[in-house]
């Protein structure tokens, strides 16, 4: 029983990520609980534009990111205190608080890193082993991001889409996610689009379709290479 | 396909069509709406077009709790994406139905829920608001219901706190409701619920008195992180008369807006 609720004291390794993994590429993922931090843009909020309007940018990573970070922190030693005290009721109700706003500091710092504007790199074609994968399995990489669009444009609600390597085959799949539940069990994160409505709305109204679209302009493929296995 | 073969899957088809309607829309009671009781005005409404329905209030009569701008999308461009979208489901499940396209079936139910859900929770949700300067936004406009509200809580106060809690507390995109439950042979009861993404409130014995949208699209342009705020002066927009009346009255009440847009 303490093995078990030790274990369980590491809320973000509950979410599906190993820890050793795929927390050190990002140094941003704090495990330490009430220790996560804002991971740093290493671009201006201003630098996505046109594709991404910097009022968005800043909104996004000042206000919402930081928002799931400290509520996280909170969350996290709350679920410490509740493990000392072998208070499980407390446990099982901040679960879905863990997974939430951990989920979206995961799905946020993963995507600020898939991303980078036209000038180092965004919207430059993947290449090497990833896109031969894409290639293989897709057929093209206008392919892949047609696949991306529909799942994008599908989800019914805030939610994220996609691209996965599946642990087992290796293969690559497009998954959506809802609300901020993080990329786990058998699949690792590849590359990620948020489609809650506060990543395009300031800009793009209820046209959500031109955002997807616009997005791939600023894709960070070799950010997506370096996390393809 | 004979012709008797073709006029029973047309009335097959009218008839699962029909189902749906029920449960979203209708709510007939089960034990006395026998199939062959359906009036041939119901089997119509097979190929069913729903149309946005109008406003009561002008789109900036809410400002400055929510923007012209916030107004106007909101109704032009969400609510009526919602609709199209359900006209085309329902055209298609209506197609897979007479090619006996069971597959086809299954997979429109969540497009019908999702979208047939935004219709009924919009249509509800503008119905509930009033310009704040109306009579019908002050609280003394739902006598009964007031009542009923400090009984279950406390105070108006105390309820206003409670359904924030609950309207901050939602992961993701969604509404909260006050809602009417009548348990059977129970006496008639308030609850806060909050219902994710656009899944409508249509539970058994659940009559929807007041509902607030807690989608991004819903204030972002105005509020944008500041959702508390948003939260905060809704409440100086509530239509309380409104409210009232779904109190009083049963579920074909409160969705006597959507038979109207048919």
């Amino acid at each position: 029983m303490a093995q078990t609720l030790l274990r369980s004291a590491r809320p973000l390794q509950r979410l599906g990520l190993a820890a050793t993994q795929q927390t050190s590429k990002m140094s941003s993922l704090s495990l330490v609980p009430g220790e996560a931090k804002l991971p740093d843009l290493s671009y201006d909020y201003g630098a996505l534009e046109p594709a991404i309007s910097g009022k968005i940018m800043e909104l996004h990573h000042k206000n919402h990111h930081q928002t799931y970070v400290n509520s996280y922190n909170d969350a996290s030693i709350k679920m410490q205190a509740a493990e000392k005290d072998n208070d499980i009721q407390s446990m099982i109700s901040l679960q879905p608080l863990i997974t939430f706003h951990g989920g979206g500091h995961i799905n946020h710092s993963l995507f600020w890193e898939n991303l980078a504007p036209t000038s180092q790199g965004g919207g430059e074609p993947p290449s090497g082993a990833l896109a031969k994968a894409i290639d293989d399995h897709y057929g093209s990489l206008d392919s892949l991001k047609g696949k991306m669009n529909t799942a994008l444009a599908g989800i019914q609600g805030s939610g994220w889409a996609w691209l996965v390597q599946d642990k087992q085959t290796g293969k690559l799949a497009v998954n959506t996610y809802a609300n901020q539940f993080p990329v786990g069990g058998n699949f690792k994160p590849i590359l990620g689009i948020d489609a809650w409505e506060h990543a395009y709305y300031l800009q793009y109204q209820n046209r959500k379709a031109e955002y997807f679209k616009a997005i791939w302009d600023v894709i960070n493929w070799k950010a997506a290479e370096k996390r393809f296995t | 396909m004979d012709s008797r073969t073709s006029v029973l899957s047309a009335i097959i088809a009218a008839l699962l069509s029909f189902i749906v309607f029920e449960r979203f829309v209708l709510d007939p009671s089960p034990s006395t709406q026998q199939p062959q009781s359906i009036p041939s005005d119901i089997l119509d409404m097979s190929v069913a077009n729903y149309s946005l329905p109008p406003l009561p209030y002008a789109y900036d009569a809410l400002e400055p709790a929510i923007s012209a701008q916030i107004m106007t999308l909101h109704h032009t461009k969400h609510h009526q994406t919602y609709i199209t979208n359900l006209n085309a489901a329902l055209t298609n499940l209506q197609t897979a139905i007479s090619g006996a396209d069971i597959a086809t079936q299954v997979s429109l139910q969540p497009v019908i829920r999702f979208n047939a859900g935004g219709h009924i929770n919009h249509s509800l949700f503008w119905q509930n608001l009033a310009p704040a300067s109306s009579s019908e936004a002050k609280f003394t406009s739902a006598p009964k219901l007031s009542k009923a509200i400090e009984a279950t809580w406390g105070s108006e106060k105390e309820f206003k706190d409670a359904f924030n809690k609950a309207l901050l507390g939602i992961q993701g995109s969604g509404w909260g409701w006050l809602v009417k439950v009548s348990g059977e042979g129970k006496e008639e009861k308030l609850r806060i619920v909050t219902t994710k993404d656009q899944d409508p409130v249509v539970g058994a014995g659940e009559v929807p008195v007041l509902g607030v949208d807690m989608w991004e699209h819903a204030y972002y342009l105005q509020y944008q992180n500041g959702k508390a705020a948003y939260v905060e002066n809704i409440w100086k927009v509530i239509n309380w008369k409104t409210t009232e009346e779904r109190f009083l009255g049963g579920r074909n009440d409160a969705f006597k807006v959507l038979k109207a847009s048919m």
